[in-house]
Protein backbone atom coordinates (compact mmCIF):
# COMPACT_ATOMS: atom_id res chain seq x y z
CA UNK A 1 0.00 0.00 0.00
CA UNK A 2 3.06 2.44 0.77
CA UNK A 3 4.35 1.46 -2.17
CA UNK A 4 1.56 2.25 -4.24
CA UNK A 5 1.25 5.62 -2.37
CA UNK A 6 5.31 6.38 -2.92
CA UNK A 7 4.68 5.77 -6.66
CA UNK A 8 1.70 7.64 -7.21
CA UNK A 9 3.69 10.73 -5.47
CA UNK A 10 6.51 9.93 -8.14
CA UNK A 11 4.18 9.75 -11.11
CA UNK A 12 2.96 12.76 -10.24
CA UNK A 13 6.35 14.66 -9.49
CA UNK A 14 7.45 13.02 -13.18
CA UNK A 15 4.21 14.55 -14.49
CA UNK A 16 5.01 17.83 -12.98
CA UNK A 17 8.54 18.13 -14.69
CA UNK A 18 7.27 17.54 -17.87
CA UNK A 19 4.38 19.72 -17.58
CA UNK A 20 5.80 22.91 -15.95
CA UNK A 21 8.14 23.67 -18.51
CA UNK A 22 6.30 22.46 -21.16
CA UNK A 23 3.35 25.36 -19.74
CA UNK A 24 6.15 27.72 -19.96
CA UNK A 25 7.57 26.82 -23.54
CA UNK A 26 4.52 27.36 -24.60
CA UNK A 27 4.13 30.94 -22.91
CA UNK A 28 7.47 32.12 -24.73
CA UNK A 29 6.40 30.25 -27.82
CA UNK A 30 3.47 33.04 -28.36
CA UNK A 31 6.25 35.12 -27.39
CA UNK A 32 8.79 33.88 -30.27
CA UNK A 33 5.99 34.08 -32.64
CA UNK A 34 4.71 37.27 -31.92
CA UNK A 35 8.50 38.42 -32.02
CA UNK A 36 9.82 36.46 -35.54
CA UNK A 37 6.54 37.27 -37.38
CA UNK A 38 7.16 41.14 -36.40
CA UNK A 39 10.81 40.74 -37.94
CA UNK A 40 9.93 38.86 -40.88
CA UNK A 41 7.45 41.69 -41.30
CA UNK A 42 9.89 44.36 -40.50
CA UNK A 43 8.19 45.52 -37.15
CA UNK A 44 9.53 44.92 -33.55
CA UNK A 45 7.07 42.97 -32.46
CA UNK A 46 6.25 42.91 -28.43
CA UNK A 47 8.84 45.11 -26.50
CA UNK A 48 6.74 46.95 -23.57
CA UNK A 49 6.25 44.75 -21.08
CA UNK A 50 9.49 44.15 -19.11
CA UNK A 51 12.85 44.55 -20.82
CA UNK A 52 12.53 43.53 -24.91
CA UNK A 53 8.74 42.72 -23.71
CA UNK A 54 10.09 39.54 -22.03
CA UNK A 55 7.30 39.61 -19.50
CA UNK A 56 4.49 40.07 -22.16
CA UNK A 57 3.70 36.10 -22.30
CA UNK A 58 2.93 36.36 -18.57
CA UNK A 59 0.91 39.99 -19.30
CA UNK A 60 -1.14 37.76 -21.58
CA UNK A 61 -1.93 35.32 -19.17
CA UNK A 62 -2.92 37.34 -16.31
CA UNK A 63 -5.12 39.33 -18.68
CA UNK A 64 -7.13 36.47 -19.67
CA UNK A 65 -7.24 34.64 -16.13
CA UNK A 66 -9.26 37.69 -15.05
CA UNK A 67 -11.67 37.52 -18.14
CA UNK A 68 -14.75 36.46 -17.57
CA UNK A 69 -15.70 33.02 -18.85
CA UNK A 70 -19.02 33.66 -21.04
CA UNK A 71 -21.63 30.98 -22.08
CA UNK A 72 -23.69 31.91 -24.59
CA UNK A 73 -27.20 31.42 -23.79
CA UNK A 74 -28.21 29.44 -26.22
CA UNK A 75 -25.29 26.87 -25.85
CA UNK A 76 -25.17 23.43 -24.21
CA UNK A 77 -23.63 24.20 -21.05
CA UNK A 78 -21.71 20.99 -19.65
CA UNK A 79 -20.31 20.33 -23.62
CA UNK A 80 -19.48 23.71 -23.82
CA UNK A 81 -17.33 24.00 -20.72
CA UNK A 82 -16.00 20.99 -21.64
CA UNK A 83 -14.72 20.86 -24.29
CA UNK A 84 -11.72 22.81 -24.12
CA UNK A 85 -10.59 20.23 -21.63
CA UNK A 86 -11.19 17.86 -24.37
CA UNK A 87 -9.19 19.46 -26.88
CA UNK A 88 -6.32 20.46 -24.00
CA UNK A 89 -5.98 16.81 -22.05
CA UNK A 90 -4.86 14.47 -25.38
CA UNK A 91 -1.90 17.49 -26.09
CA UNK A 92 -0.60 16.82 -22.72
CA UNK A 93 -1.34 13.21 -22.51
CA UNK A 94 0.49 12.40 -25.65
CA UNK A 95 4.13 13.87 -23.70
CA UNK A 96 3.72 10.94 -21.67
CA UNK A 97 5.72 8.72 -24.26
CA UNK A 98 8.25 11.11 -25.35
CA UNK A 99 11.60 10.01 -24.81
CA UNK A 100 13.63 13.45 -24.17
CA UNK A 101 16.66 11.16 -23.35
CA UNK A 102 18.14 7.58 -23.16
CA UNK A 103 15.27 5.65 -20.71
CA UNK A 104 14.63 9.27 -19.90
CA UNK A 105 10.75 8.97 -20.16
CA UNK A 106 7.85 8.83 -18.40
CA UNK A 107 6.25 5.72 -19.96
CA UNK A 108 8.84 3.67 -22.20
CA UNK A 109 5.81 1.95 -23.74
CA UNK A 110 6.19 -0.57 -26.74
CA UNK A 111 3.41 0.82 -28.35
CA UNK A 112 4.41 5.07 -28.35
CA UNK A 113 4.06 5.77 -31.62
CA UNK A 114 0.19 4.45 -31.69
CA UNK A 115 -0.47 6.11 -28.47
CA UNK A 116 0.49 8.76 -30.17
CA UNK A 117 -1.01 8.47 -32.80
CA UNK A 118 -4.10 8.04 -30.90
CA UNK A 119 -4.02 11.40 -28.83
CA UNK A 120 -3.25 13.64 -31.63
CA UNK A 121 -6.20 11.89 -33.27
CA UNK A 122 -8.33 12.23 -30.09
CA UNK A 123 -7.73 16.20 -29.83
CA UNK A 124 -10.31 16.57 -33.07
CA UNK A 125 -13.51 15.78 -30.63
CA UNK A 126 -12.54 18.61 -28.21
CA UNK A 127 -12.69 21.09 -31.45
CA UNK A 128 -16.57 19.41 -32.80
CA UNK A 129 -17.58 19.57 -29.68
CA UNK A 130 -16.60 23.62 -29.21
CA UNK A 131 -18.24 23.84 -32.31
CA UNK A 132 -21.21 22.27 -31.91
CA UNK A 133 -21.89 23.68 -28.22
CA UNK A 134 -21.26 27.21 -28.98
CA UNK A 135 -24.77 27.23 -31.09
CA UNK A 136 -22.76 29.48 -33.49
CA UNK A 137 -22.76 28.99 -36.97
CA UNK A 138 -19.24 30.22 -37.18
CA UNK A 139 -18.05 28.04 -34.38
CA UNK A 140 -19.88 24.74 -36.24
CA UNK A 141 -18.52 25.86 -39.89
CA UNK A 142 -15.12 26.06 -38.01
CA UNK A 143 -15.20 22.76 -36.42
CA UNK A 144 -16.27 21.20 -39.44
CA UNK A 145 -13.58 22.09 -41.45
CA UNK A 146 -11.23 20.91 -38.62
CA UNK A 147 -12.78 17.69 -38.84
CA UNK A 148 -12.63 16.89 -42.22
CA UNK A 149 -9.05 18.39 -42.46
CA UNK A 150 -7.78 16.57 -39.54
CA UNK A 151 -9.22 13.14 -40.66
CA UNK A 152 -7.72 13.48 -44.21
CA UNK A 153 -4.03 14.26 -43.17
CA UNK A 154 -4.36 11.73 -40.38
CA UNK A 155 -4.00 9.22 -43.02
CA UNK A 156 -1.22 11.03 -45.02
CA UNK A 157 0.39 11.16 -41.59
CA UNK A 158 -0.23 7.68 -40.49
CA UNK A 159 1.09 6.25 -43.88
CA UNK A 160 4.54 8.88 -43.12
CA UNK A 161 4.89 6.97 -39.74
CA UNK A 162 4.11 3.37 -41.06
CA UNK A 163 8.08 4.14 -43.02
CA UNK A 164 9.09 5.49 -39.71
CA UNK A 165 7.79 1.49 -38.38
CA UNK A 166 9.70 -0.18 -41.24
CA UNK A 167 12.69 1.59 -41.10
CA UNK A 168 13.48 1.21 -37.22
CA UNK A 169 11.62 -1.99 -36.92
CA UNK A 170 10.35 -0.88 -33.60
CA UNK A 171 6.74 0.93 -32.20
CA UNK A 172 8.82 2.38 -29.22
CA UNK A 173 9.92 5.94 -29.41
CA UNK A 174 12.97 5.00 -27.72
CA UNK A 175 13.73 2.32 -29.76
CA UNK A 176 13.08 4.31 -33.09
CA UNK A 177 15.65 6.86 -32.16
CA UNK A 178 18.58 3.95 -30.87
CA UNK A 179 17.55 2.61 -34.86
CA UNK A 180 19.20 5.75 -35.71
CA UNK A 181 22.05 5.82 -33.73
CA UNK A 182 25.57 6.90 -36.13
CA UNK A 183 25.58 10.62 -36.73
CA UNK A 184 23.75 13.20 -39.60
CA UNK A 185 23.71 10.58 -42.21
CA UNK A 186 22.58 8.03 -40.05
CA UNK A 187 19.45 9.38 -39.12
CA UNK A 188 16.08 8.16 -40.91
CA UNK A 189 15.74 12.03 -42.96
CA UNK A 190 17.73 10.99 -45.84
CA UNK A 191 16.19 7.55 -46.75
CA UNK A 192 12.44 9.38 -45.39
CA UNK A 193 12.74 12.42 -47.52
CA UNK A 194 9.56 12.50 -48.89
CA UNK A 195 7.45 10.77 -45.63
CA UNK A 196 9.30 13.93 -43.80
CA UNK A 197 8.07 16.32 -46.48
CA UNK A 198 4.66 14.59 -45.36
CA UNK A 199 4.78 14.21 -42.08
CA UNK A 200 5.46 17.36 -41.10
CA UNK A 201 3.11 19.40 -43.35
CA UNK A 202 0.58 17.19 -42.13
CA UNK A 203 1.71 18.22 -38.96
CA UNK A 204 1.28 21.77 -39.54
CA UNK A 205 -2.02 20.74 -40.89
CA UNK A 206 -3.30 18.67 -37.71
CA UNK A 207 -2.29 21.59 -35.72
CA UNK A 208 -4.51 24.15 -37.10
CA UNK A 209 -1.41 26.08 -38.21
CA UNK A 210 -1.04 28.15 -40.78
CA UNK A 211 -1.18 27.95 -43.72
CA UNK A 212 -3.77 25.30 -43.01
CA UNK A 213 -5.47 27.69 -40.01
CA UNK A 214 -9.15 26.92 -42.24
CA UNK A 215 -10.74 25.90 -39.18
CA UNK A 216 -10.04 29.00 -37.26
CA UNK A 217 -10.20 31.48 -40.68
CA UNK A 218 -10.40 34.73 -39.07
CA UNK A 219 -11.33 36.47 -42.03
CA UNK A 220 -14.10 34.01 -43.23
CA UNK A 221 -15.76 32.42 -40.02
CA UNK A 222 -14.14 34.96 -37.72
CA UNK A 223 -12.39 32.68 -35.19
CA UNK A 224 -13.59 29.47 -36.18
CA UNK A 225 -14.68 26.60 -33.53
CA UNK A 226 -13.44 29.30 -30.78
CA UNK A 227 -15.13 32.48 -31.72
CA UNK A 228 -17.95 32.00 -28.59
CA UNK A 229 -14.40 31.40 -25.93
CA UNK A 230 -13.10 33.83 -23.86
CA UNK A 231 -11.05 33.90 -20.97
CA UNK A 232 -9.33 30.66 -19.61
CA UNK A 233 -11.74 28.38 -22.02
CA UNK A 234 -10.19 30.28 -24.62
CA UNK A 235 -6.85 30.47 -23.30
CA UNK A 236 -6.81 26.29 -23.00
CA UNK A 237 -7.54 26.57 -26.96
CA UNK A 238 -4.43 28.62 -27.29
CA UNK A 239 -2.28 26.53 -24.75
CA UNK A 240 -3.14 23.65 -26.27
CA UNK A 241 -2.48 24.54 -30.08
CA UNK A 242 1.18 25.75 -29.31
CA UNK A 243 1.74 22.40 -26.98
CA UNK A 244 0.47 20.80 -30.35
CA UNK A 245 2.95 22.60 -32.24
CA UNK A 246 6.00 21.76 -29.57
CA UNK A 247 4.90 18.54 -29.60
CA UNK A 248 4.83 17.94 -33.51
CA UNK A 249 8.03 19.52 -33.89
CA UNK A 250 9.60 16.78 -30.76
CA UNK A 251 7.86 13.89 -32.55
CA UNK A 252 9.45 15.07 -36.21
CA UNK A 253 13.05 15.12 -34.37
CA UNK A 254 12.72 11.45 -32.86
CA UNK A 255 11.35 10.23 -35.87
CA UNK A 256 13.58 12.00 -38.75
CA UNK A 257 16.29 13.18 -36.97
CA UNK A 258 17.80 11.08 -34.27
CA UNK A 259 15.84 12.97 -31.45
CA UNK A 260 18.48 13.11 -28.55
CA UNK A 261 21.77 11.79 -30.66
CA UNK A 262 24.49 13.78 -31.20
CA UNK A 263 24.57 14.74 -34.77
CA UNK A 264 28.34 14.67 -34.59
CA UNK A 265 28.67 11.10 -34.05
CA UNK A 266 31.37 9.65 -35.93
CA UNK A 267 33.25 12.49 -36.76
CA UNK A 268 36.78 11.70 -34.88
CA UNK A 269 37.85 15.44 -33.41
CA UNK A 270 34.28 16.56 -33.33
CA UNK A 271 32.13 13.53 -31.53
CA UNK A 272 34.79 14.12 -28.76
CA UNK A 273 34.04 18.06 -28.32
CA UNK A 274 31.05 17.96 -28.15
CA UNK A 275 30.55 14.51 -26.52
CA UNK A 276 29.59 16.51 -23.40
CA UNK A 277 26.33 18.09 -24.46
CA UNK A 278 23.41 16.10 -22.88
CA UNK A 279 20.90 14.42 -25.21
CA UNK A 280 18.53 16.28 -24.22
CA UNK A 281 20.14 19.83 -25.48
CA UNK A 282 20.18 18.27 -28.67
CA UNK A 283 16.85 16.91 -28.66
CA UNK A 284 15.37 20.78 -27.38
CA UNK A 285 17.96 22.53 -29.82
CA UNK A 286 16.55 20.34 -33.21
CA UNK A 287 13.04 20.56 -31.85
CA UNK A 288 13.22 24.43 -32.00
CA UNK A 289 14.41 24.68 -35.23
CA UNK A 290 11.27 22.74 -36.31
CA UNK A 291 9.12 25.40 -34.34
CA UNK A 292 10.62 27.89 -35.81
CA UNK A 293 9.96 26.87 -39.34
CA UNK A 294 6.31 26.07 -37.97
CA UNK A 295 6.49 29.97 -37.17
CA UNK A 296 8.50 30.72 -40.56
CA UNK A 297 5.66 28.85 -42.54
CA UNK A 298 2.92 31.03 -40.72
CA UNK A 299 4.99 34.53 -41.36
CA UNK A 300 5.40 33.58 -45.47
CA UNK A 301 2.47 31.35 -46.68
CA UNK A 302 -1.03 32.44 -47.38
CA UNK A 303 -3.87 30.43 -46.54
CA UNK A 304 -4.98 27.79 -48.25
CA UNK A 305 -7.95 27.33 -49.57
CA UNK A 306 -10.38 24.18 -49.03
CA UNK A 307 -10.49 22.41 -52.19
CA UNK A 308 -6.93 23.12 -52.19
CA UNK A 309 -6.50 21.49 -49.18
CA UNK A 310 -8.10 18.28 -49.74
CA UNK A 311 -6.91 17.77 -52.73
CA UNK A 312 -2.93 17.96 -51.79
CA UNK A 313 -4.19 15.88 -48.48
CA UNK A 314 -5.74 12.99 -50.44
CA UNK A 315 -4.55 13.23 -54.42
CA UNK A 316 -1.11 14.24 -53.36
CA UNK A 317 0.49 13.04 -49.64
CA UNK A 318 -1.80 9.65 -49.58
CA UNK A 319 -0.08 8.55 -53.05
CA UNK A 320 3.42 9.80 -52.53
CA UNK A 321 3.45 8.03 -49.51
CA UNK A 322 2.17 4.67 -50.56
CA UNK A 323 4.83 5.19 -53.22
CA UNK A 324 7.49 5.52 -51.37
CA UNK A 325 6.76 2.83 -48.97
CA UNK A 326 7.28 0.55 -51.59
CA UNK A 327 10.37 1.95 -52.66
CA UNK A 328 11.44 2.07 -48.57
CA UNK A 329 10.54 -1.93 -48.69
CA UNK A 330 13.06 -2.25 -51.55
CA UNK A 331 16.02 -0.54 -50.11
CA UNK A 332 14.92 -2.46 -46.50
CA UNK A 333 15.34 -5.80 -48.34
CA UNK A 334 18.24 -4.86 -50.04
CA UNK A 335 20.00 -3.43 -46.99
CA UNK A 336 20.79 0.07 -48.39
CA UNK A 337 23.63 1.39 -45.70
CA UNK A 338 24.09 3.03 -43.36
CA UNK A 339 20.76 2.68 -42.19
CA UNK A 340 19.37 -0.88 -43.30
CA UNK A 341 22.90 -2.77 -43.31
CA UNK A 342 22.53 -6.14 -42.13
CA UNK A 343 18.61 -6.24 -42.55
CA UNK A 344 18.60 -6.84 -46.21
CA UNK A 345 17.35 -10.58 -47.39
CA UNK A 346 18.82 -9.70 -51.39
CA UNK B 1 6.67 18.69 -71.06
CA UNK B 2 5.27 21.45 -69.42
CA UNK B 3 3.50 19.03 -67.27
CA UNK B 4 6.61 17.59 -66.82
CA UNK B 5 8.22 20.90 -65.92
CA UNK B 6 5.42 21.69 -63.75
CA UNK B 7 5.81 18.27 -61.67
CA UNK B 8 9.31 18.31 -60.58
CA UNK B 9 8.72 22.20 -59.52
CA UNK B 10 6.39 21.20 -57.40
CA UNK B 11 7.89 18.02 -56.29
CA UNK B 12 10.89 19.33 -55.26
CA UNK B 13 8.57 22.86 -53.23
CA UNK B 14 10.58 25.53 -55.77
CA UNK B 15 7.80 28.14 -55.26
CA UNK B 16 7.73 27.51 -51.62
CA UNK B 17 10.99 27.54 -50.80
CA UNK B 18 11.42 30.51 -52.77
CA UNK B 19 8.84 32.07 -50.28
CA UNK B 20 10.70 30.87 -47.38
CA UNK B 21 14.11 32.43 -48.80
CA UNK B 22 12.36 36.31 -48.93
CA UNK B 23 10.81 36.13 -45.61
CA UNK B 24 14.02 34.62 -44.07
CA UNK B 25 15.94 37.17 -45.88
CA UNK B 26 13.35 39.89 -44.10
CA UNK B 27 14.11 38.86 -40.47
CA UNK B 28 18.01 40.85 -40.82
CA UNK B 29 16.59 43.51 -42.55
CA UNK B 30 16.54 46.85 -40.68
CA UNK B 31 13.08 47.38 -38.56
CA UNK B 32 11.29 50.14 -39.97
CA UNK B 33 8.70 50.54 -36.51
CA UNK B 34 8.50 54.07 -35.15
CA UNK B 35 7.97 54.01 -30.72
CA UNK B 36 5.75 56.79 -30.76
CA UNK B 37 5.98 58.97 -27.61
CA UNK B 38 9.87 58.29 -27.79
CA UNK B 39 10.35 58.82 -31.55
CA UNK B 40 8.09 60.96 -34.07
CA UNK B 41 8.24 61.21 -37.40
CA UNK B 42 9.51 64.36 -38.96
CA UNK B 43 6.79 66.69 -39.64
CA UNK B 44 5.82 69.37 -42.03
CA UNK B 45 4.94 72.99 -41.05
CA UNK B 46 1.77 72.62 -42.97
CA UNK B 47 1.25 70.12 -40.80
CA UNK B 48 -3.00 70.12 -39.92
CA UNK B 49 -3.75 69.03 -36.25
CA UNK B 50 -5.54 70.80 -33.23
CA UNK B 51 -7.18 74.20 -33.81
CA UNK B 52 -6.32 77.36 -32.13
CA UNK B 53 -7.34 80.48 -32.10
CA UNK B 54 -4.35 83.29 -32.44
CA UNK B 55 -4.09 86.80 -30.70
CA UNK B 56 -1.47 89.40 -31.70
CA UNK B 57 1.62 90.08 -29.74
CA UNK B 58 -0.49 93.11 -27.78
CA UNK B 59 -2.70 90.50 -26.37
CA UNK B 60 -5.68 91.34 -28.69
CA UNK B 61 -7.66 88.27 -30.19
CA UNK B 62 -7.17 88.13 -33.70
CA UNK B 63 -10.83 87.10 -34.87
CA UNK B 64 -12.75 89.96 -36.29
CA UNK B 65 -16.02 87.63 -36.54
CA UNK B 66 -16.08 87.39 -40.78
CA UNK B 67 -17.54 84.27 -40.29
CA UNK B 68 -15.82 83.21 -43.58
CA UNK B 69 -14.16 79.79 -41.87
CA UNK B 70 -18.05 78.76 -40.77
CA UNK B 71 -18.57 79.35 -44.48
CA UNK B 72 -16.43 77.49 -45.88
CA UNK B 73 -16.20 74.32 -43.63
CA UNK B 74 -17.55 71.22 -45.49
CA UNK B 75 -18.31 69.78 -42.30
CA UNK B 76 -20.09 72.25 -40.98
CA UNK B 77 -18.47 72.08 -37.61
CA UNK B 78 -17.69 75.82 -37.05
CA UNK B 79 -20.22 78.12 -34.99
CA UNK B 80 -20.02 81.22 -34.98
CA UNK B 81 -22.03 84.29 -32.62
CA UNK B 82 -20.83 87.72 -33.41
CA UNK B 83 -21.56 91.15 -32.30
CA UNK B 84 -20.06 94.30 -31.01
CA UNK B 85 -18.11 94.06 -27.98
CA UNK B 86 -19.07 96.06 -24.98
CA UNK B 87 -16.07 97.64 -23.97
CA UNK B 88 -14.69 99.18 -27.20
CA UNK B 89 -17.53 98.46 -29.71
CA UNK B 90 -15.57 96.93 -31.96
CA UNK B 91 -16.74 93.92 -34.01
CA UNK B 92 -15.81 90.38 -32.00
CA UNK B 93 -16.84 86.85 -31.44
CA UNK B 94 -18.98 86.31 -28.67
CA UNK B 95 -19.17 82.60 -29.66
CA UNK B 96 -16.62 80.27 -31.79
CA UNK B 97 -16.84 76.32 -31.28
CA UNK B 98 -15.52 73.51 -33.54
CA UNK B 99 -17.21 70.08 -32.83
CA UNK B 100 -14.39 68.00 -32.97
CA UNK B 101 -15.78 64.99 -33.89
CA UNK B 102 -17.37 66.76 -37.11
CA UNK B 103 -14.12 68.43 -38.27
CA UNK B 104 -12.29 66.78 -41.04
CA UNK B 105 -8.52 68.64 -40.57
CA UNK B 106 -9.14 69.86 -44.19
CA UNK B 107 -7.62 73.61 -43.55
CA UNK B 108 -10.36 75.32 -45.52
CA UNK B 109 -10.81 77.62 -42.28
CA UNK B 110 -7.08 78.36 -41.65
CA UNK B 111 -7.29 79.19 -45.78
CA UNK B 112 -10.01 81.13 -45.53
CA UNK B 113 -9.17 83.65 -42.51
CA UNK B 114 -8.61 87.00 -43.64
CA UNK B 115 -6.22 87.85 -39.91
CA UNK B 116 -4.94 84.24 -39.53
CA UNK B 117 -6.77 83.88 -36.59
CA UNK B 118 -7.87 80.15 -36.40
CA UNK B 119 -4.95 77.94 -37.28
CA UNK B 120 -4.55 74.20 -37.10
CA UNK B 121 -1.28 73.52 -34.61
CA UNK B 122 1.27 70.33 -35.05
CA UNK B 123 -0.93 69.03 -31.78
CA UNK B 124 -2.11 65.49 -32.81
CA UNK B 125 -2.34 63.26 -30.22
CA UNK B 126 -5.01 64.57 -28.05
CA UNK B 127 -8.49 62.99 -26.42
CA UNK B 128 -11.40 63.68 -24.84
CA UNK B 129 -12.44 61.98 -21.41
CA UNK B 130 -15.97 63.39 -20.94
CA UNK B 131 -19.08 63.33 -23.54
CA UNK B 132 -19.71 66.62 -24.64
CA UNK B 133 -15.36 67.83 -24.19
CA UNK B 134 -14.89 67.25 -27.93
CA UNK B 135 -17.00 71.11 -28.49
CA UNK B 136 -13.72 73.44 -27.98
CA UNK B 137 -15.20 76.76 -26.77
CA UNK B 138 -13.78 79.78 -27.49
CA UNK B 139 -11.77 79.98 -24.59
CA UNK B 140 -10.15 76.74 -24.95
CA UNK B 141 -9.27 77.43 -28.67
CA UNK B 142 -7.63 80.56 -27.68
CA UNK B 143 -5.95 79.33 -24.44
CA UNK B 144 -4.25 76.53 -26.53
CA UNK B 145 -3.45 79.09 -29.20
CA UNK B 146 -1.50 80.85 -26.21
CA UNK B 147 0.53 77.28 -25.44
CA UNK B 148 1.64 76.91 -28.47
CA UNK B 149 2.30 80.66 -30.18
CA UNK B 150 6.05 80.41 -30.53
CA UNK B 151 5.26 77.25 -33.05
CA UNK B 152 2.39 78.39 -34.83
CA UNK B 153 4.15 81.98 -35.74
CA UNK B 154 7.37 80.11 -36.68
CA UNK B 155 5.32 77.34 -39.12
CA UNK B 156 3.28 80.62 -40.32
CA UNK B 157 6.42 82.62 -41.15
CA UNK B 158 8.33 79.31 -42.48
CA UNK B 159 5.34 78.77 -45.17
CA UNK B 160 4.75 82.99 -45.63
CA UNK B 161 6.51 83.06 -49.18
CA UNK B 162 4.54 80.21 -50.70
CA UNK B 163 1.23 81.45 -49.50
Amino acid sequence: MLDMIIDFFVIGAKIGLILLPLILAVAYTTYAERKIIGYMQMRLGPNRVGPKGWLQPIADVIKLLMKEVVVPSGSNKALFLLAPILFIAPSFAAWAVIPFDVELALANSDVGLLYILAMTSIAVYGVIIAGWASNSKYALLGSLRSASQIISYEIAMGFALVGVLMASGSMNLGEIVKAQDGGLLHWFWIPLLPLLVIYWVSGVAETNRAPFDLPEGESEIVAGFHVEYAGISFALFFLAEYANMILISVLTTLFFFGGWLNPFQGIPFVEEVTGWIPGIAWLLLKAGFFLFLMIWLRATFPRYRYDQIMRLGWKVFIPVTVVWLMILTFMIKAGVGPWFTGRGVL
Amino acid sequence: MSKLKHFFKSFTLRDLLTGLRITGKHLWRRKVTIQFPEEQTPQSPRFRGLHALRRYPNGEERCIGCKLCEAVCPAAAITIDAGPRQSDGTRRTTRYEIDMFKCIYCGFCEESCPVDSIVETRVMDYHFEKRGDHILTKAQLLAIGDKYEEQIAEDRRQDAKYR
